[in-house]
This record gives C-alpha cells, sequence and structure tokens, in this order.
C-alpha cells in the first residue's frame, strides 16, 4: 500500500474535523477525495503528511508511519497545500531552485520529471511568481511539489478557482505523472473532476460516504433518474416537489433530476400531473445518473 | 441619519467583539499611563556635586552648604585646583562642579556683582540642561538670601542680573514631574490610540473584502465616513475620561482650569486625528502598511510635540514644523488648563488652529474617499 | 424600457494604460433572466461587472442598469441592485440578525421592515436555532444562502452573484439554485459571474467572455448544439482556444482580480 488510513479521528476543540476515516491508496494509483469545503480533506492531508498528528487511528505513507517515522515521509512526499503556497516575491525560476536546495537536489537532477510542465512556464522564468495567472502558478506549486522525485503527491484542490482549460489541462499532467510511478491523492469539490481518477472517496462532515471506482458508484445508484424540463423552472420545482409520489427532485442545469418512489413508473402520470399544474413545454426522458447524484443519494 | 445609527451600531459590536482589540483600548493605556508617567521624567536625582572654593569665606561657604541642603546634590568633595577637578570630571567620579574665585565675597559687596564657574559632565545633554537648571535655581535663591542678609545696608535692593533661571522652571518650583508629565502622556494616549484604530478600521474591511459589499450600497459617503468615525471620537473621548480619572487617583494631579473646556477642546481634537486615521487609510490596502504610516507620524509628532524636548530649543526650520503638529496644541492646552487653569480665551489660537485643522484633515479625508475603484 | 431591458450595454470599454481588459461588449439582459457571465481568470468579466454595479467607471461605450446610466447615475444604479461576491459577503463577526438588520438598515429600511423581513428569512432559511450566533460560525452553504437573502432585502430589481456557489456541497447547492429560481420567478434578474461551468448550465443565457471580447451569448441548449458537444464545459473549451502547451499566450499576468 502507498498509503493507508487505519480509522483516523481528529477534532479540533469541540468539532470533529474527520471521524473514523479509513481507506487504501495502491502504488501508482489516482485516487480522488471528493467534497465539499468543511468536508475534512485538509485535515486529512495535513496528517498524511505529518503536519498535523491524529487524534486516533493510524496511517502509514509509502510504508511510514505518520507519527513515527515523519522524517521519512517529509522527504519522499510532495505536497501542494490548496493555498497557493509558494513565494510570491521571488521569480519562477527562484522558487523551483529554493525547493530544489530544500531537499538537497538541483533542477537539472530532475528534470526529466518535471520537463513536461516546465516548458509550459519556463518562458516566464524571470517573472515572479505572484505575476502569474492562476493556471500557471498551479503548474509551478506542482514543480516545486515534484523536484525531489517524490513516491507519493498529494494535492488539496489543485484546481479550486481555476477556470476550465486550465483544470483540463492540470488533469492532463496528473495522468502523466501517474505514468511514471507516483501515487497521487488529489482533493476537490468539483464532482465532475472524480470521473477522471482511478478510485475515488466521496466524503462529507468528516465522515467518508463510500470508495469505490467511479464507474461502480453511479452503478450503485438504486433510482432511475429522469430529466425533467419544462418552461418555468421554478414552478416546475415547486410542482415536483408537491408530487405525492416523488422521492427526490434536484436542478440540473436546464432539467432537473427526478427520482420517483415507485418501481413501476408511468412517464404519462408525470406528465399529465404536470400538465394539469400549469406548466407548458413539458419532456421527460431517463438520464444517466452521475457522481454528484450518487453523492447527494449517500449524504441523504 | 438612521443609516449613520446602523453603521454605529455595527462598528460598536464588532469593536467590543474582537477580543484582540478590547485590551489595546482599555488595558494598554492604564498601564503605559501609569509606567510611562512614572519612567519618562527630567527628573535627575544625587547629582555628583564638587566645588572648588578659593575664597573660603561665610558667604562662599553659605553658597556650598546651599547645595548641601539640595536633596538633588551629593556635596561629595571639595578639590583643591581646577586640574584635579577637571580630571575627576574626566573619569566620571563628578558630574558638576562649582569653582568660588578668590575675593567673591567681596566682590559681592562691594560690586554687587560676583562671577561663578560652573563646569557641567554633558555627555548626556539632558541631564546636563536638568542640572543647570538645578544650579541655578539654588544660586537665585541665594542671591535673594544675599541680598536681604548682606547687602541691606545699601540704600535700595540692587537686582542681582548675573543668574537667571530658566523659563520651564517657572510652574515647577515644586519640581515634581509627574505633574508635568501624566497631562503630556494623556495627551499622547488619547492620540495614538484613536489614530491607530480609525487608521486600520477602514482597511481591515479593505482586507476582508466587505468595503466591497458595501461600496456596491447606495450608502452615501459622508454617511459611512461618519459612522465609521463616531465609535472613535467616543472611544477617545471615554480615554480622556479614564486617563483624567487615573491622573488624580494615581498621581493627583491638580486641574486648575474647566473640564467642560479640556473636554470641548478634545472634541474637536480627536477630529484631526481621525481624519488623520481616515486619510491613512484611503491609501493603504493592508493593516500593516497602515499601521507603518501611522507610526511614521506618530513619532515626529511626539518628539515634536514639545512633550520630551522644549519646542524652544529646537532649530527654526523645526519650529516651523511644529506649527503643523496637532500633538503639540494638544499638550499646550492640557497643560494650560490642568496646571495654569487657563480659561476659554487663554486657549483660542490653539482652538482656532485645530479647528482649522481638523476641517482640513477631514476635508481631504473624505474627498479622497472613494466607492470607486 | 421598451422591452423590458434592464440591463444594456452598448460598446463598452475598460482599458486599464495599454492592456484593454473589456474590449467593446454589447449586450442586453431581459427582466427575470438568469443570465451567465462566464470566462476564464483574467478574461475580464469581473472588470465588466464592476462597470455595471457603478464601482468602476468605463473607459468607454455606453451602458444602462436599472434604467439608469453607469457614468451618471452610479448611486441610482446601487439603490436598485444587490450583490453577492463567492467569499466576503457578510460580516463574520455579526450574528445572523445583526447582519440582517445592518444590510436591511443602509438600504434604508424601516425598522418595521426590518423586523418583519428579518422573521420571514429566518423562518424561510430554516436559520430560527442559530440566528443569534456569529456568521463567521457558519458553514459555508448556510452563510451563502443568507447572504444571497440579504442581497435581496431591499427587493433590487437585479442581483449580481459573483461566483456564487463555489466549495458548497451539492444539496446545499441545489438549494441555492432554487432560490434563485424563486427570484427569477418573481422577477428580479439575476446576473452571474462564474467560471464553474455546470452553473452555467442553470442559466436562462449565457455570454462567454474571451480575452475582454464577448465571444457567445445564447441559451445553453443552442450553444451546446452550435459547437455540437454535450456541456457547456465543453463550449467553454472550445472558445477558450487551449493554447499549445509550448506556447503560452502573450498575457500570463492575472488581470482579473478575482
Amino acid at each position: 500500500m502507498s498509503i493507508s488510513l487505519n480509522n483516523i479521528s481528529k477534532s479540533y476543540k469541540k468539532l470533529k474535523a474527520v471521524q473514523d476515516i479509513s481507506f487504501d491508496v495502491n502504488p501508482g494509483e489516482l485516487f480522488g477525495l471528493i467534497g465539499p469545503d468543511g468536508a475534512g480533506k485538509t485535515t486529512i492531508f495535513r496528517i498524511l503528511t505529518t503536519l498535523l498528528i491524529p487524534g486516533e487511528g493510524t496511517a502509514t505513507v509509502a510504508g511510514f508511519d505518520v507519527v513515527e517515522d515523519y522524517k521519512e515521509i517529509r522527504n519522499s512526499v510532495g505536497y501542494m497545500p490548496g493555498r497557493f503556497s509558494l513565494y510570491q516575491d521571488l521569480t519562477v525560476e527562484e522558487n523551483l531552485t529554493f525547493f530544489a536546495t530544500i531537499f538537497g537536489t538541483t533542477i537539472e537532477e530532475n528534470h526529466d520529471l518535471i520537463e513536461d510542465i516546465y516548458v509550459q512556464i519556463e518562458p516566464f522564468k524571470n517573472r515572479r511568481a505572484g505575476k502569474l495567472s492562476g493556471g500557471m502558478k498551479q503548474k509551478l506549486a506542482l514543480c516545486c511539489a515534484l523536484i525531489h522525485k517524490p513516491k507519493v503527491l498529494f494535492l488539496d484542490e489543485p484546481t479550486t478557482g481555476v477556470d476550465p482549460v486550465s483544470r483540463k489541462e492540470f488533469w492532463e499532467m496528473l495522468k502523466r505523472l501517474q505514468k511514471k510511478n507516483i501515487t497521487i491523492l488529489v482533493s476537490t469539490p468539483y464532482m465532475d473532476e472524480a470521473a477522471l481518477c482511478d478510485r475515488i472517496a466521496l466524503i462529507q462532515n468528516g465522515e467518508i460516504l463510500e470508495i469505490d471506482t467511479p464507474e461502480a458508484i453511479v452503478n450503485k445508484f438504486p433510482k432511475t433518474i429522469y430529466n425533467v424540463g419544462a418552461d418555468n423552472m421554478y414552478k416546475l420545482i415547486q410542482s415536483l416537489q408537491k408530487y405525492k409520489y416523488l422521492y427526490s427532485v434536484f436542478p440540473f442545469g436546464e432539467f432537473v433530476h427526478y427520482t420517483d418512489k415507485r418501481d413501476s413508473f408511468e412517464v404519462a402520470d408525470l406528465r399529465s400531473y404536470l400538465e394539469k399544474e400549469g406548466l407548458v413545454n413539458i419532456s421527460i426522458e431517463v438520464a444517466q445518473p452521475n457522481i454528484e447524484d450518487a453523492f447527494m443519494e449517500l449524504a441523504r | 441619519m438612521k443609516t449613520i445609527g446602523y453603521i454605529i451600531q455595527k462598528e460598536f459590536k464588532q469593536i467590543f467583539r474582537n477580543k484582540g482589540m478590547l485590551p489595546i483600548i482599555f488595558i494598554l493605556p492604564i498601564l503605559q499611563l501609569v509606567i510611562l508617567s512614572n519612567a519618562a521624567t527630567y527628573e535627575v536625582k544625587n547629582i555628583k556635586f564638587a566645588y572648588i572654593d578659593y575664597d573660603h569665606t561665610s558667604t562662599s561657604r553659605a553658597l556650598v552648604e546651599k547645595f548641601n541642603a539640595s536633596s538633588y546634590f551629593n556635596v561629595l568633595t571639595d578639590f583643591p585646583s581646577q586640574e584635579i577637578a577637571s580630571a575627576a570630571l574626566l573619569r566620571g567620579e563628578v558630574d558638576v562642579v562649582l569653582e568660588i574665585p578668590n575675593n567673591f565675597e567681596r566682590n559681592l559687596l562691594k560690586e554687587k556683582t560676583a562671577d561663578l564657574s560652573i563646569t557641567i559632565n554633558a555627555i548626556d545633554g539632558a541631564a546636563a540642561g536638568v542640572e543647570n537648571g538645578y544650579v541655578n535655581q539654588i544660586l537665585q535663591t541665594f542671591n535673594k538670601d544675599v541680598k536681604t542678609n548682606i547687602i541691606d545696608t545699601s540704600k535700595k535692593p540692587v537686582q542681582s542680573v548675573a543668574i537667571e533661571s530658566i523659563p520651564s522652571f517657572w510652574y515647577n518650583t515644586t519640581l515634581d514631574y509627574k505633574t508635568f508629565m501624566v497631562p503630556g502622556i494623556l495627551v499622547l494616549l488619547v492620540t495614538m490610540i484613536t489614530l491607530f484604530l480609525s487608521g486600520m478600521n477602514i482597511v481591515r474591511e479593505k482586507e476582508i473584502g466587505t468595503l466591497e459589499q458595501i461600496n456596491v450600497t447606495p450608502i452615501r459617503k459622508s454617511q459611512f465616513i461618519i459612522g465609521k468615525l463616531f465609535p472613535f471620537w467616543v472611544i477617545g473621548m471615554g480615554l480622556l475620561t479614564i486617563g483624567l480619572i487615573l491622573a488624580k487617583a494615581i498621581f493627583n494631579i491638580p486641574m486648575e482650569g474647566s473640564i467642560a473646556l479640556l473636554y470641548a477642546y478634545t472634541s474637536i481634537y480627536i477630529l484631526v486625528i481621525l481624519g488623520m486615521g481616515l486619510l491613512i487609510s484611503n491609501f493603504t490596502d493592508t493593516q500593516q502598511q497602515a499601521m507603518f504610516i501611522a507610526w511614521f507620524f506618530i513619532v515626529i509628532f511626539i518628539l515634536m510635540s514639545g512633550l520630551f524636548t522644549p519646542i524652544e530649543s529646537m532649530p527654526k526650520w523645526a519650529q516651523l514644523i511644529t506649527e503643523f503638529n496637532p500633538i503639540k496644541y494638544f499638550v499646550e492646552i492640557v497643560r494650560m488648563v490642568m496646571l495654569k487653569g487657563a480659561g476659554f480665551t487663554d486657549i483660542l489660537p490653539q482652538l482656532w488652529k485645530t479647528m482649522l485643522y481638523a476641517a482640513i484633515m477631514n476635508g481631504l479625508a473624505v474627498w479622497s474617499y472613494r466607492k470607486t475603484i | 424600457m421598451k422591452e423590458e431591458n434592464v440591463i444594456e450595454a452598448d460598446q463598452l470599454t475598460k482599458t486599464f494604460g495599454e492592456f484593454t481588459a473589456v474590449n467593446a461588449i454589447s449586450f442586453e439582459v431581459k427582466k427575470g433572466e438568469i443570465f451567465g457571465f462566464l470566462g476564464a481568470n483574467g478574461a475580464g468579466k469581473t472588470t465588466a461587472m464592476k462597470m455595471l454595479i457603478g464601482i468602476s467607471k468605463p473607459s468607454a461605450g455606453k451602458a444602462a442598469v436599472a434604467g439608469f446610466d453607469v457614468y451618471s447615475q452610479p448611486e441610482s444604479i446601487k439603490k436598485n441592485i444587490g450583490y453577492m461576491s463567492q467569499r466576503f459577503a457578510l460580516y463574520d463577526d455579526l450574528t445572523v440578525k445583526e447582519n440582517i438588520t445592518f444590510f436591511g438598515g443602509i438600504y434604508g429600511l424601516s425598522r418595521k421592515k426590518i423586523r418583519e423581513k428579518r422573521e420571514q428569512l429566518i423562518s424561510e432559511l430554516g436559520l430560527e436555532n442559530i440566528s443569534n450566533k456569529l456568521v463567521g460560525s457558519l458553514p459555508l452553504g448556510w452563510k451563502q444562502k443568507l447572504a444571497f437573502s440579504v442581497s435581496l432585502l431591499h427587493g433590487p430589481k437585479i442581483v449580481f452573484l459573483d461566483e456564487p456557489t463555489g466549495g458548497v456541497d451539492p444539496i446545499t447547492r441545489r438549494h441555492f439554485w432554487e432560490m434563485i429560481y424563486k427570484a427569477a420567478d418573481q422577477g428580479t434578474t439575476i446576473f452571474v459571474t462564474t467560471h464553474y461551468m455546470d452553473e452555467a448550465e442553470y442559466c436562462d443565457r449565457v455570454s462567454i467572455m474571451v480575452e475582454g471580447k464577448i465571444e457567445a451569448l445564447d441559451t445553453p441548449k443552442k450553444l451546446k448544439e452550435q459547437f455540437k458537444v454535450d456541456s457547456m464545459n465543453d463550449v467553454f473549451l472550445k472558445l477558450a482556444r487551449i493554447p499549445s502547451p509550448t506556447l503560452p499566450k502573450g498575457k500570463g499576468e492575472n488581470t482579473d482580480c478575482n
């Protein structure tokens, strides 16, 4: 196991940050912790990177215990915290050299590992980190986290606040790193990024809701989801919430995702009900559930 | 008007909920007043005093006896010659050497005037100044005694002009420096704390980002500013009250003039400081920057206020600058009102200047405050 | 306002020195519409929005919000709009009730009205038990819902939302969108700035800004058809034209202040 957590709990004063968390990450795996702000993702990261001592339970990273062998762990993992944690007033190159020096290495020594990413920011190597765009900052932070050839890479919300283009690029980079035998634990509040991981843990309020591959989690979804649309979204939701066979209704873009209590569901029944409610342009279609549906079902 | 009320309400709640701020507002001033008033004194005690008496008369002995009687001087020794005295001065064994020349008594009686030579170790200039003052004080009393006792045979008393006393001693014949310092430090506290708090307040909202929220509301500039500054005006007046109570209770500082007058002046003075705080926060982006700028002004203002160094002894250009120092006026007023019992007409010149200052400061501050980015 | 356009922008431009942050954008937003204003970091969307809410003067072009001119009547605009930014809409060191009272107060609502609205809002959001708690101690999702409700307190014609649901859990997010639908249904226009493309899917119409210009403006459905893709995310990726990894675009500086 590259990363292993056994019944980890941590409280800050009265507040329970994480409770009884257990999961394993296999070597070379891209594992995602998916959950909203305040779910406890950062606490898990801080425990695994030895910045925080767990209240209860044990955890190992690359075979080292997070409490006993914290020095070994610090040498063999790379950590990219959620907030941009580089020196804004140093240039791109200075930042990278600085982190290389801390780990007793040089940029040249590890150039092949970071090359893919570094070429993209190299034209700006004399620019101060604070003056980079969001996506560029991230690439630099990733380079810095990789400079000492870590076996395990921890990325805490690397794509938060980053636009879709940069997000896409970032995930492509992670996929390439994975091929170089680096185990990656990444957290994100974006459900759509879950599908890009090998396995995911859905987490909310400090507890794990489910651990599996994204496909398996979606396949386990117990209900049939219908995309329901009409001319007036607000009235549609109001009407559906009054419908006696309603199991759940959630707005989902231009439609709502509707699930029914009954096993045998007749689309026509619902249609006529909605028509009676005065809605027009009604459309009802079966839809594929996604991670977000699964998350909401599990969090109910 | 109602809008301002809502802002004031909010500000007070926030101020009193800020656990880091409360001690700054109430505990620190008390500590500062007590510590600084006791520590920041001009008093120089146990001055190592020596003399060379070439005259050896009853008058010269009487003069030495005067120094002996003073609690400030330790009469250590008499030196036979000036060379030995100089050597002792150099080694730091004595601070002040008084040289009484030959024929001191005779000259005093016949010519109505006599020369004395005083040598003071002036490495510490401030202490030397004070020592000089003490010496002059003693010589002046001695002079009077001489006039009444020795020269009473002459037809009319002759004013001896050989010795002058320095003006700062006029109201300090008891040489109690606390009477002098406490009002000054009170001024300092009121100024420092109101300037820091008001300077950092709006910047804080800038930092958190709530200022943007405020800027998209239809609230008027003047409403926001008055609502923001009023609480600190109240706190400033509160600090004055705490300070005055402490001054009376701990140091028994006299209150010769009208308290109402003091409050009236302070109420205008605080406006100057608040305007300054607002101006600082308009031009800074972080509390840190605001703090540094506020410090810059506070240090200059304090050192040039006449609180620690007399303005009269500053170079001309520096004296000119002090004209723009609000603390200077406040120090003057507080001392005038508390110690001398000055009335409304006495403080009128300073009052006018302060009002003008307040108008300019707040005008600039309101003008430079922008609801846009 | 003939066609009930509550926002009209015509060749609206903002330059900072040499740099053109917003380059002659034109669009209209209708009453009761949920309008998505999308763009990558640095595309100029925040700058454009700041001109519309009256805290930044345009360099050129025309714009009217709620019927008022952005140059000459910014304060009238502010009376008629609500604004909620992602992070810092409310005071963390005031309680739920105090925040409502304060914002009601500075929008000039009467004491009675504030009390009514406060009770109504607290019961609607189910905050009865925590109405005296500091806002700073609430979970993010509740803060956001509260902030949105507060921005509606004075019955504005338009509410500007700046990345309203980032980081919020999926269920709370749905509740948030239900609130937005409700407000829109009651005739409030909603203007959402975001770079989260899944938020874009909820909007009636969206505009996509790329390097200071509006490159696309239509309903999400039509945009998806036009670009032959399944999601707004893909529309965005097509429009933003991913730069070649070895040749990043010249403007690496983050000019958007978000």
